[in-house]
């Protein structure tokens, strides 16, 4: 498995998971877990997600994520588990 | 599964407390490229250094962007050039600085010299030929190990850099005397160091490697927040944790950028080195501990626990620790150490002090433009002096800023900040510098 987070703040508004949803769909990227509370107005969404069967590479699907986060007004940005696996798990 | 607030620590150390991985550098044997001839090696040199750091920039920025961690500069150490030059040293200075430009690093290391016991007739040129050299190329440094532990302070070597420091500074008059920026006198120093301006390649290394430092005054700041007002067993035991997590990422970092590089993965070097932004600050962290300012008494204490710690959380977090792996505390790169000497509150013979129990020595310190190379001179004694007793690795980087008095300032501009110029000690050494000759190595030094 190759796993990335996806991480999506902005004003809350009706359609955010939907348009990042399909965004990941059209990528063939599959989700496995969501995180999403509203802290004080603000939509934030935490998403780990599968690249393994991807269609394009890391650098298409960040740009591609963040175009979509900019169609719909909510900041999108994506990066590889990995860190988070060095940083917390020994 | 890691759980959200883990996800949230990391990215709020990212993003507000300036946690970055300081740097990639690759570290580029040179021994092969040498030739009977300086332009010769020069050219070898270049093709060498266009062969293997080729992709380091574009593996380094696909490395941030897929990570989502900052990798502040791309970096390249080579051999020190003095094994390498005969007659001609600067053209292959030239062609390092060249190389450096077209593979797109922002800086080549290792045009200086190991002449702790001794120096060649080459290596003496090379010394002569670096205030024109730093003058003239735009992202080369160097660095001169004068002394070691084993060896001794070859006073000589301590005399010649204090005249190249000064003249350094004389021929980049126009910046401020910057060039010295670019030049670092070591005692003990380190093979694998990946930071500038002292990194190089040692002769102990392999063909070519990946070290990487990584840096975050500003997470320890925070982590420091949490333990306000607790004793210094929890002190010490936070620095350690925060250390543990960043160097981790390091380690990351640099066995994957090695994968990608085909190269072996050297070292990790954690060194807490401070920008001019604030929150980034080492200063800031001793401030934190309970000090007013850096340069209150027990300043020398806190810094010995901080550097400790990170290294202990450091060694556990990565079998191939190396560098320096401490603290840094160069002024004009710290706002909390610069906010310190314009408060006069903290002195060249503080900075002195601290330098023997943090990971280097007196770095960044701007000083007055008509101090002499004899006093250059002594102060580089002073520091190879407590480097060579203690058995760790000291150094200076100091500027004589042309014109500047005590108490103006200069300017460098980005990562290296600005200095208010600071006194110096101006009774006379000349006698103590001209003798020349070496002091012999110390009692410890015979260890075998």
């Amino acid at each position: 498995m190759d796993k990335a987070l996806v991480s999506v703040t902005g004003v809350d508004k009706p359609g955010i998971i939907a348009k990042i949803a399909t965004a990941l769909f059209e990528m063939n990227i599959n989700v496995l877990e969501i995180s999403q509370t509203i802290l004080d107005h603000y939509f934030t969404m935490l998403m780990i997600v599968d690249l393994s069967a991807a269609d394009i590479a890391f650098d298409g699907i960040a740009a591609r994520l963040a175009q979509a986060g900019e169609d719909i007004g909510v900041a999108v940005s994506i990066q590889r588990t990995a860190i988070f696996d060095a940083m917390h798990r020994v | 599964m890691i759980e959200a607030y883990e996800i949230l620590q990391t990215m709020q150390m990212i993003h507000q407390q300036h946690f970055d991985i300081r740097t990639v550098t690759m570290g580029i044997n040179l021994l092969d490229c040498r030739r009977s001839d300086d332009r010769q090696t020069a050219q070898a040199a270049l093709d060498k250094i266009r062969r293997r750091a080729e992709r380091l920039v574009s593996v380094g920025d696909a490395l941030e962007s897929e990570l989502g961690v900052p990798i502040v500069n791309k970096r390249i150490s080579v051999t020190p050039v003095g094994l390498l030059c005969s007659d001609d040293p600067a053209c292959i200075a030239w062609a390092l600085d060249r190389a450096a430009q077209e593979v797109g690093v922002n800086f080549i290391g290792g045009y200086g010299a190991l002449v702790h016991k001794g120096a060649t007739p080459a290596e003496l040129r090379l010394l002569e030929s670096m205030p024109e050299v730093f003058a003239g190329t735009q992202r080369l440094c160097g660095s001169v190990n004068v002394a070691s532990t084993r060896a001794g302070i070859n006073m000589d070597a301590v005399r010649i850099m204090g005249r190249v420091v000064k003249r350094t500074a004389e021929l980049t008059a126009q910046n401020e005397g910057f060039g010295c920026a670019k030049l670092v006198v070591f005692a003990n120093a380190v093979e694998d160091n990946p930071f500038m301006a002292g990194a190089f390649h040692g002769v102990g290394e392999a063909d070519c490697v990946i070290n990487v430092g990584v840096s975050g005054p500003g997470v320890v700041q925070r982590a420091l927040e949490e333990a306000h007002g607790q004793p210094f067993d929890v002190l010490a035991e936070t620095i350690k944790r925060t250390a543990f997590k960043i160097t981790r990422v390091g380690q990351l970092v640099a066995q994957e950028a090695a994968r990608r590089l085909g190269v072996p993965f050297g070292i990790v070097d954690l060194s807490l080195a401070p920008t001019p932004a604030r929150g980034d600050s080492v200063a800031y962290i001793l401030s934190e501990m309970g000090l007013e300012t850096t340069g209150a008494p027990g300043t020398t204490a806190a810094l010995a626990l901080l550097n400790d710690m990170v290294k202990k959380g450091g060694v556990m977090a990565s079998s191939h620790v190396g560098g320096l792996s401490g603290a840094f505390i160069p002024v004009s790169e710290d706002i909390g150490m610069i906010e310190a000497v314009q408060a006069g509150r903290l002195s060249l013979e503080k900075l002195e002090a601290m330098t023997c129990v943090c990971s280097v020595g007196l770095d960044m310190i701007a000083i007055p433009g008509d101090t002499s190379a004899n006093t250059i001179a002594g102060i580089i004694a002073d520091e190879a002096a407590i480097g060579m007793v203690n058995n760790k690795t000291t150094a200076v980087r100091v500027i004589p800023a042309p014109g500047k008095k005590a108490g103006d300032t200069v300017n460098f501009g980005g990562l290296f900040g600005f200095a208010p110029v600071m006194p110096v000690h101006t009774a006379n050494n000349d006698a103590f510098i001209e003798r020349g000759g070496t002091i012999p190595a110390p009692l410890h030094s015979l260890r075998n």
